[in-house]
């Protein structure tokens, strides 16, 4: 049924849906319908990360230490946190400088630095070849057991000649197939958008045939409809995956950062993740969606790898081959069909994707600088750009066979199936030079080579060695021994660093290494003006503004020149059409009209950056323009004038800020001020109001008395007496007005003395006493034992008794008016209320009372006070700390209230509410 | 000479004042403590002048003014505006209302009582 026509045909056709996708999505590109400008798309394509080691590879990891798998996605997992800086400051460099590659990317920090590029191409091909090895492994194997079916059978390696293996086939086909998809088109600057959609569409494959064997495997294991697998024993190959990881946290720590790093620093993620981001927005959904697809990817991993132990007792299936080897033990054929496409996915996307990648490094980096130097003695070709693509072909062809040559010697040695993290371990080399370069001034050249190089230096010894020592190509007593036979120099446990499984040890020290000579030969000597210009450019990529910043360039160019220069490589067309858009930016009409001066010359030299790489680029534009060298001096003065200009112009929007503000809140204080005139007009206006009420009373009787002189005794008598009341409460109105304005503006003098409520209270009732009687009121007391001592000034609490005494006396009904006081503990206060029997307040006016001059005619009658009593009351009580308020029940009488903070000589455990 | 005054005051001293000043010129004097009281007794009374203050509790003097104005039964109701808010908008107020003089507090009783001679000749 399954046969190797057949999977061979499907194989085909899978690749040519793929190029479908992709070609689809260039025509829909060029008529602007871009489907990879889709933030969902983009984190798709960022899965190209989970190549075939991903997925046939998890399950075997997990077989021998259960979950030591999951740090490889944990890591990512978290450092997707940071892509929010990280990432971006990467992506939004790399747009603005035409960065093509990782190589470019740290080349253009370390002032487009040819020879830095060049050996990060070195380091990035030397790591990630056997890494392609892998993949042209596990395409061949899965191909020659699935037509085995239904037997399940391990390939054998290397039986016959090279070209009659699987993988070299693959390995032409994928070479000719990257071609097709990467170098396609003449311009190399521009992005695929192709390929991208491509990368996402074997991404959703992938994962759709990973779930399918998951679900189908673990139905099976659940007693759910699925295989019936062998019951579950106490078996010794179980163990690591049913026990809990022993894995110590070092080793999970340091595999973490690693497939961290991995996740953006491998020149295929660099490709996807920056390279063909066409919009930084789309960061955000990829900081959650692409982890969210590893865990979907590695959910189903440790049932898989249960139920292949289950399945292949006896260890003669490898456990790498579960997934493909379980549906064809089970008889699944289009199931294994399905996971046999899956695992193509997986691997032709890394493979595709990391060979364009790594051919524009070697192109860009290493071919073309060499090429540089031969120009100079010999006139290059007129076409340049054709020569471009045709060296990058090269180079795409050259890799893959290099890849096949790699998996061909290696067969199975660990050399090759343990590459995965050495692989990982390499390019984790960069991080010191991009994260620094990223985030520090101060890196210089020689010192991301020097620590490059010791990193790099230190990974071959401790990680690459030790491989071909496992594989029996070097001789063991090299791991023993190390260099030399110094027992401290073993590669495994260098310095006797002992404990740590090998990946963590080689990362520690290649790490170390790197980090340690990056730093010290960068505080050898200040940055030069290229670098500084350039650290400029990336360390303040996050704050816009800076990318714009005047290029770092004086000299003499042609824009003829520069047009030639650039027609060379991108073709006339594109070249006149991109000189022109950059004209019409600067509102020139055509590009002949524009001034050859540095932003030109920039503009000139990021165009081509996108085509030959930024160090290419300089030394090209440098070749056809008169170059005047900046001093650093120079550079740094431009530096200082521009980060100036960028601190005052930030000064000024503080300032700007600041002075907004300060208008916000003299506004509100004009308002407030305003508020408070108004105020001020009423209260006077009150006043006045208040004022002529007596006087008129007393004009009026004054002048009867005067012109009358028969009026009778008795009547005479009443109207004096009306005088005397009426002066009387004209001077109180006039005091109470005068306190009132004392204790206002803080004038008010307060004593502070222990005061006992009791005897302040009965101090106020026979002030009041009078007063009281002739309204025929009584006044009932209730106190407590204890004496109530608050901390005040005793005259201004009898003064507020006062005004709440006759005031209750004034509402209580004349006759029958009664009057209580009570006094009682309230919590940590002390409470005094008055009570009255009188109408009571409607419930609006309990706040009102308390304002100046708010007299409110409680039944009818004019109250005849001042209209001040309790507002003076308010404030003194506020002023003791304590608050004041009134209650009724309208009809039934009203209460007013206050509380004061009781004294601490007052000891609370006698209070009687407490008792 | 005989005529019916009413007196429309809250201040008990006030009221007191004019009640006597109102009697001696040998007038029936009725007396209301707020507006509501004071536009009922108008209403009751039909008095030939009021004496109305302005600031009072229930409804003031210029509500009171008011309904008395557009009542066409109380037309000829003579009013005089007592006010101890002296300020000149209020006096323009009151007139433009309708009153037929105005006065504020505190007042000349001998001008009171002239004006008050005065509003009542006018007929």
């Amino acid at each position: 049924m399954i046969n190797g026509p057949l999977i061979i045909g499907i194989s085909f056709a899978y690749l040519g849906l793929l190029f479908a996708v992709a070609y689809w999505a260039d025509r829909r590109a060029e008529q602007g319908r871009s489907v990879i400008a889709h933030p969902t798309v983009y984190a798709l394509s960022l899965a190209v990360y989970c190549t075939a080691w991903t997925f046939y590879g998890s399950v075997g990891r997990a077989t021998q230490n259960g979950l030591g798998f999951l740090p490889i996605y944990l890591g990512p997992t978290l450092i997707a946190l940071l892509w929010g800086s990280l990432l971006l400051k990467m992506v939004r460099v790399s747009k603005a400088e035409r960065i093509t590659s990782i190589a470019d990317f740290i080349a253009s920090r370390y002032g487009k630095s040819q020879l830095l590029g060049g050996l990060v191409t070195i380091i990035a091909v030397i790591g990630v070849v056997p890494y392609i090895a892998l993949q042209l492994k596990a395409i061949a194997w899965s191909f020659t057991i699935l037509s085995h079916y239904p037997e399940v059978r391990m390939p054998v390696h290397g039986d016959g000649p090279f070209w009659g293996d699987t993988a070299f086939v693959v390995a032409l086909l994928l070479a000719a197939f990257t071609i097709l998809f990467g170098t396609r088109h003449l311009d190399a600057s521009e992005r695929h958008e192709g390929l991208v959609a491509a990368i996402a569409f074997e991404s959703i494959v992938k994962l759709v045939a990973f779930l399918a064997v998951g679900l189908f495997i673990t139905f099976g294991l659940l007693g759910l409809g699925g295989p019936v697998l062998p019951p579950l024993e106490d078996s010794a190959e179980l163990k690591p995956l049913l026990e809990p990881s022993v894995a110590p946290f070092a080793d999970w720590f340091a595999i973490s950062v690693l497939a961290g790093l991995a996740v953006v620093l491998l020149p295929r993620q660099f490709q996807v993740a920056v390279v063909e981001n066409s919009d930084e927005r789309h960061l955000r959904r990829a900081i959650w969606l692409f982890p969210l697809y590893l865990l979907l990817i590695n959910l189903f991993v440790v049932p898989i790898a249960i139920a292949g132990l289950l399945t292949f007792p006896d260890g003669s299936v490898n456990a790498d081959t579960f997934m493909l080897t379980l549906p064809i033990a089970f008889e699944q054929p289009w199931l294994a069909l399905l996971v046999y496409i899956g695992g193509l996915s997986a691997a032709t996307g890394m493979v595709i994707v990391e060979t364009i990648a790594l051919s524009t490094m070697v192109s860009n980096d290493l071919v073309l600088p060499s090429l540089l130097q031969r120009w100079r003695r010999r006139p290059p070709a007129a076409d340049l750009g054709r020569l471009l693509l045709t060296i990058r072909r090269g180079a795409i062809v050259v890799i893959l066979l290099l890849g096949f040559l790699y998996y061909w010697l290696a067969g199975e040695a660990y050399a090759l199936v343990g590459i995965g993290l050495i692989s990982f371990v390499a390019v984790a080399q960069f991080a010191p030079a991009v994260i620094g370069g990223l985030y520090w001034r101060g890196g210089t050249r020689e010192g991301a080579l020097a620590g490059l190089s010791a990193g790099f230096l230190v990974w071959i010894y401790t990680l690459l060695l030790p491989s071909f020592v496992k594989s029996g190509w070097l001789p063991p007593a090299f791991m023993e021994s190390g260099l030399g036979g110094v027992d401290l120099l073993a590669p495994t446990a260098l310095f006797g660093l002992t404990g740590l499984n090998e990946i963590t040890h080689g990362l520690f020290w290649s790490l170390t290494a790197n980090t340690g000579a990056f730093l010290f030969v960068s505080s050898l000597r200040a940055p030069n003006a290229a670098e500084a210009s350039q650290a400029g450019i990336f360390v303040d990529a996050s704050r816009r503004t800076a990318l714009a910043s005047a290029p770092l360039w004086r000299g003499s160019a042609e824009i003829t020149e520069l047009m030639t220069l650039a027609e060379r490589f991108l073709g006339s067309a594109r070249t006149r059409a991109a000189f022109t858009q950059y004209a019409h930016l600067r509102g020139l009409d055509s590009p002949d009209a524009l001034p050859a001066d540095a932003e030109t010359v920039y503009f000139a030299e990021t165009l081509l950056s996108g085509a030959i790489g930024g160090a290419s680029a300089r030394v090209m534009v440098a070749s056809v323009t008169d170059e005047e060298p900046l001093g650093l001096d120079e550079v740094l003065n431009i530096l200082d004038e521009a980060s100036q200009i960028r601190a005052y112009s930030r000064q000024l929007e503080q300032k700007s800020h600041a002075l907004e503000a300060a208008t916000e809140e003299l506004r509100a204080a004009n308002i407030r001020l305003q508020d408070l005139d108004r105020m001020k007009d009423d209260f006077i206006s009150s006043v006045t109001h208040e004022l002529r009420t007596p006087l008129s009373s007393i004009r009026a009787f004054s002048e009867i008395l005067f012109d009358d002189p028969d009026i009778d005794l008795e009547q005479r008598r009443r109207f004096l007496g009306i005088l005397v009341s009426e002066t009387e409460r004209l001077s109180r109105l006039v005091n109470q007005v005068l306190d009132l304005a004392k204790i206002e503006s803080g004038h008010a003098d307060w004593r502070s003395e222990v005061v006992e409520l009791q005897t302040v209270i009965h101090q106020a009732v026979s002030a009041t006493e009078q007063y009281v009687e002739e309204r025929g009121c009584s006044i009932r007391l209730e106190l407590p034992g204890e004496s109530a001592l608050v901390w005040g000034d005793r005259d201004r609490i009898v003064q507020v008794l006062v005004n709440l005494l006759s005031n209750a006396a004034k509402f209580a009904p004349t006759g029958s008016g009664e009057v209580w006081i009570r006094l009682a503990s309230e919590g940590t206060d002390w409470r005094v209320c008055v009570e009255d029997n009188g109408d009571g307040i409607p419930e609006s006016d309990l706040e009102l009372i308390f304002e100046k001059f708010h007299q409110t005619a409680r039944g009818g009658a004019k109250p005849g006070g001042t209209g001040l009593g309790l507002p003076i009351s308010r404030r003194i009580i506020d002023n003791l700390g304590g608050r004041i308020w009134a209650e009724s029940t309208p009809g039934k009488g009203a209460t007013l209230c206050f509380d004061l903070p009781a004294h601490p000589g007052n000891p609370t455990d006698r209070r009687p509410d407490h008792e | 000479m005989n005529k019916r005054i009413l007196i429309v005051d809250d201040e008990p001293n006030i009221v007191i004042s004019l009640e006597f000043l109102m009697m001696r010129e040998g007038h029936e004097v009725r007396v209301a403590r707020d507006g509501e009281a004071g536009l009922a007794a108008v209403r009751t009374h039909r008095p030939d002048l009021v004496v109305l203050d302005v600031m009072m509790p229930k409804l003031d003097g210029f509500a009171v003014l008011e309904a008395v104005r557009s009542d066409p039964d109380l037309a000829g109701t003579r009013i005089l505006m007592l006010t101890a808010k002296g300020r000149e908008a209020e006096q323009n107020k009151g007139l433009a209302l309708g009153a037929d003089a105005y006065m504020s507090k505190p007042f000349s009783t001998r001008d009171l009582v002239d004006k008050v001679k005065e509003l009542l000749d006018r007929t």
